[in-house]
Order: structure tokens, then C-alpha cells, then sequence
């Protein structure tokens, strides 16, 4: 996937949102979604290539009008962009599956608040030419998936005991209730933040390929 | 769009630019929402559609057909797109024959974390419920949502008694949840020990709209019965929408 193209795009501008940067596990951006919508693996995955779509397409516009927007506006010029995409979104759900829009609730239309979106627009696309960009806004994305796919799958496993609707252990289980419930999300986010400092000091410590995945 | 405004105030860069790409974002993102919604609508409205279909299908057994009709204090009208909007909406389902197995209707009471809304199958024959379906719920995932996948509590709903009284007034006995485990008569709910509120929202919900309702029905169920039946469709509603 590494891109070869004018300044310096690397691997890294992609593999930074995975593992470096990771959007949850290590800049803790977008909290909102990541507790709330976690309960089951299919509500993360839909939740996360959501929020990948509204990331790539508002990175991608705001990258391409960076120069004409007076900084001034620039805030509220993000914010309507993002909003439209999440607007679309919204829709595009709505058609897909009823079900699915009903289980995510509001949190579709937050995704317009989602500080992540709004942080990366600010800090990378508005600054960085649209190749890279996309290719950033990607990497970022698929972390964030990522990341709430974890969570969705530990809790699911845990509180429901399935995996995407799928029973695992049959009806002689007992499920964790709390896993599905919001204290749960606090819990399983925790453990998952543990792994991952964990890891990370064992790498630099280490300090062998720094660019491999987990 | 107030922020912008508020922010063109400031002095600094010339407010023509500001307002130019403001302007043109608002445009832009007007005319991709709108392209959105176009080319949506038609699909959202028939997956509503279907929805509705497939629970209307689940609360009345047998049923494979359906048609919309609106219940007023004075009549029951099948619903066409141009005629009144009045009135508590009802979808009646047929079986391939086009006898009427059933009417189904909306119902809703508050629960324990929020309003618990339902869709109830009435069956018109042996005058009683034959099915639920919650539609929309809050409940505490594990305790509260047992409402809908409690073996035994969905059981109640097999028959449940909502018969009219003598003068078709009122029900002759009122719906109520009763304790886990001590149902005696067929207008009696089995609550879930655990799960008393939810079980008793279920209850009042039901009691409250056939109340409402079936006064206003029964004198002119034979017009949801003669109505003609709606066109065969070819699909089969799909199963365990849930």
C-alpha cells in the first residue's frame, strides 16, 4: 500500500493511524462513539467505515480547498463540510438497513462532533496536499475501525456470548450483561489501553522494526 | 450559519474571500445533501415499507398480505394515498385467500428507561391478541429486553384475551400483568420476575390501545373483512427482522 508520489509519502503516512497514532488507543479522540456504539461487533464495524467514510471524504475536500479558505472560517468551513458528509451517511444507512440505523441511533448524526474528524482536519488535511491526505485519512480511519472492532468484539463475546449475531456458546452460557452495558465499554477500553501501553513500552524498549504491526 | 458572521466582523483578511468560500461550501454541501437525500428516498421509503410489513406479518399468523386502514371515532377507511390522514392507523393482514386473520396496530406505555413502543397482532375471531412485536425499546439490555426474547413471556401472547363487553364499550376484563407465575385467566400477563416495569408496560400499552381501539373497530370489522383483497405480492416477506 505504500504510495510513492510527491513529498516524502511513506509508509507511515498510512500505518501512522494504525498503530502509531491510533486514533483510540493512543490519542484517545472519539471517545463518544467508541463507548457508546461497542456493544455488539457489527455496531463497531458499521460505526467505524462510517466514520472512515466521513474522515476520508472531509480530509480529502478540505485538503483540496485548503489554500481558499481564510483561516478565520476555516473552523466552521470544516464543520459544514463534515456535517454533509455525515448527512450522507446518515441516508446511505438509512437505505442500507433499517436495523442497523436504529441500533446506532444518534450517533450517526454525532459523528459531526466527533473531535477526531475535526482534529484531523485541522491538523493534517488542511496542511498536507490530497494524495496524502487520503492515504493519512485511510490509515486513520482503519485505525479507528480498528480499534472499536476490539471493543465490539470483546464485549459482544463477553455480554452476549456471539460474534456478529452469531451464538457462540450456546444457551447454557451465562452472558456478562455488564459488557454490553456502558460500564462495560469503560472496562474493556481500559483493558485494551493496558495491552496497548504495554506493547508500545515493550517495543521502545526493544526497539526493533519500529514500523511493524501488531 | 451565525459563526460566520460573528467571525467576518473581525478586521483582519478582507470579508469578501470569507463570504465567497463560505458561500460556495453552503452551496456545494447543499446540493450533495440534497443529490443524497434524492437518491435515497425512494429506497428508505421501501425498506420502511418492508418493516413494517415483516412485523405486521409476525404479529398475525397466517397472514401474507396486508392493507392499510385508518380507524375514527364514526368509521374504518382503507387508507389511499389522497384520502383523509385521520385517525389511528391500523394494517390488516390477510392469508392468500384473503380471509382476514388479523388487525395490527401500534401501542406504547413507559417502561423503565423510556417509552416501550409495540405493534400488537388482534385477531377479530377468537377476540384476542395473537402476537407482539417491540418496536422500539430501552430497556437494560439482560433484564428489560427479556420482553422480547423470554420464551415464556412471549407465550402469553399466544391468546390473550381483549374481549369487548356486552355493549362493546369497554373491555369486558381489563388486560393487566399479573406476578410472575400466578396467570389464572386468559386476560392475564405472566410479568418476568426481574423484569416487573417492562412486563407491566407491555400490559398497559396493550390494555390502553385496545381500549382505545377496538370500541371504535369491531361495529365495522366487516369492512376490514370485505375489503377487497389487496394485489397478491410475489415476494415473501423476509423472516426474524429483529
Amino acid at each position: 500500500m505504500a504510495k510513492k508520489q510527491d513529498n516524502t509519502i511513506t509508509w507511515d503516512t498510512f500505518s501512522e493511524g494504525l498503530w502509531r497514532e491510533n486514533p483510540v488507543f493512543v490519542m484517545l479522540l472519539g471517545m463518544c462513539p467508541v463507548l457508546a456504539v461497542t456493544n455488539s461487533a457489527i455496531n463497531a464495524l458499521a460505526m467505524g467505515i462510517a466514520t472512515l467514510f466521513v474522515l476520508l471524504a472531509s480530509g480529502t475536500l478540505i485538503s483540496l480547498l485548503r489554500n481558499s479558505i481564510p483561516k478565520q472560517v476555516r473552523i466552521a468551513t470544516y464543520i459544514v463540510i463534515i456535517a454533509t458528509f455525515v448527512t450522507i451517511v446518515d441516508y446511505t444507512i438509512q437505505a442500507i438497513s433499517l436495523d442497523l440505523y436504529n441500533a446506532l441511533g444518534a450517533f450517526i448524526q454525532l459523528i459531526v462532533a466527533n473531535c477526531m474528524i475535526l482534529g484531523r482536519a485541522e491538523a493534517y488535511s488542511s496542511r498536507n496536499p490530497p494524495l496524502k491526505s487520503i492515504i493519512n485519512a485511510t490509515g486513520m480511519g482503519l485505525g479507528f475501525t480498528l480499534a472499536l472492532l476490539c471493543l465490539g468484539v470483546v464485549r459482544e463475546i463477553l455480554g452476549a456470548g456471539s460474534l456478529f449475531g452469531i451464538d457462540l456458546f450456546g444457551p447454557r452460557f451465562e452472558p456478562w450483561v455488564v459488557m454490553v452495558l456502558p460500564a462495560g465499554g469503560f472496562l474493556v477500553l481500559g483493558a485494551w489501553l493496558l495491552l496497548f501501553e504495554w506493547l508500545k513500552q515493550r517495543k521502545s524498549e526493544t526497539e526493533l522494526n519500529p514500523a511493524a504491526e501488531s | 450559519m451565525s459563526t460566520p458572521e460573528a467571525q467576518a466582523i473581525q478586521p483582519s483578511t478582507p470579508t469578501g474571500p470569507m463570504i465567497r468560500t463560505l458561500m460556495g461550501i453552503a452551496m456545494l454541501s447543499g446540493f450533495l445533501v440534497v443529490l443524497t437525500y434524492q437518491l435515497t428516498k425512494p429506497i428508505i421509503a421501501e425498506n420502511q415499507r418492508r418493516a413494517i410489513e415483516a412485523a405486521v406479518f409476525q404479529v398475525i399468523p397466517g397472514a401474507v398480505a396486508r392493507r392499510d386502514f385508518l380507524v375514527t371515532e364514526s368509521a374504518v377507511t382503507a387508507v389511499t394515498p389522497d384520502g383523509p390522514t385521520e385517525g389511528v392507523l391500523v394494517y390488516a393482514g390477510y392469508d392468500q385467500q384473503g380471509n382476514l386473520k388479523g388487525v395490527a396496530a401500534k401501542a406504547g406505555a413507559q417502561g423503565y428507561a423510556d417509552m416501550i413502543h409495540l405493534l400488537y397482532g388482534y385477531d377479530p375471531d377468537c377476540e384476542c391478541i395473537r402476537g407482539i412485536k417491540v418496536l422500539k425499546l430501552a430497556e437494560t439490555p439482560g433484564l428489560g429486553d427479556k420482553i422480547i426474547t423470554d420464551a415464556d413471556f412471549v407465550a402469553n401472547f399466544d391468546a390473550l384475551e381483549a374481549k369487548l363487553n356486552a355493549s362493546g364499550g369497554k373491555l369486558a376484563n381489563e388486560i393487566v400483568t399479573v406476578k410472575a407465575g400466578t396467570k389464572q385467566n386468559p386476560w392475564e400477563i405472566d410479568a418476568i420476575s426481574g423484569a416487573t416495569i417492562s412486563s407491566q408496560a407491555v400490559g398497559k400499552a396493550l390494555n390502553r390501545s385496545t381500549q382505545q381501539l377496538l370500541p371504535q373497530l369491531m361495529p365495522h370489522i366487516d369492512v376490514v373483512r370485505n375489503a377487497p383483497p389487496p394485489p397478491s405480492e410475489p415476494e415473501t416477506p423476509d423472516s426474524g427482522t429483529q
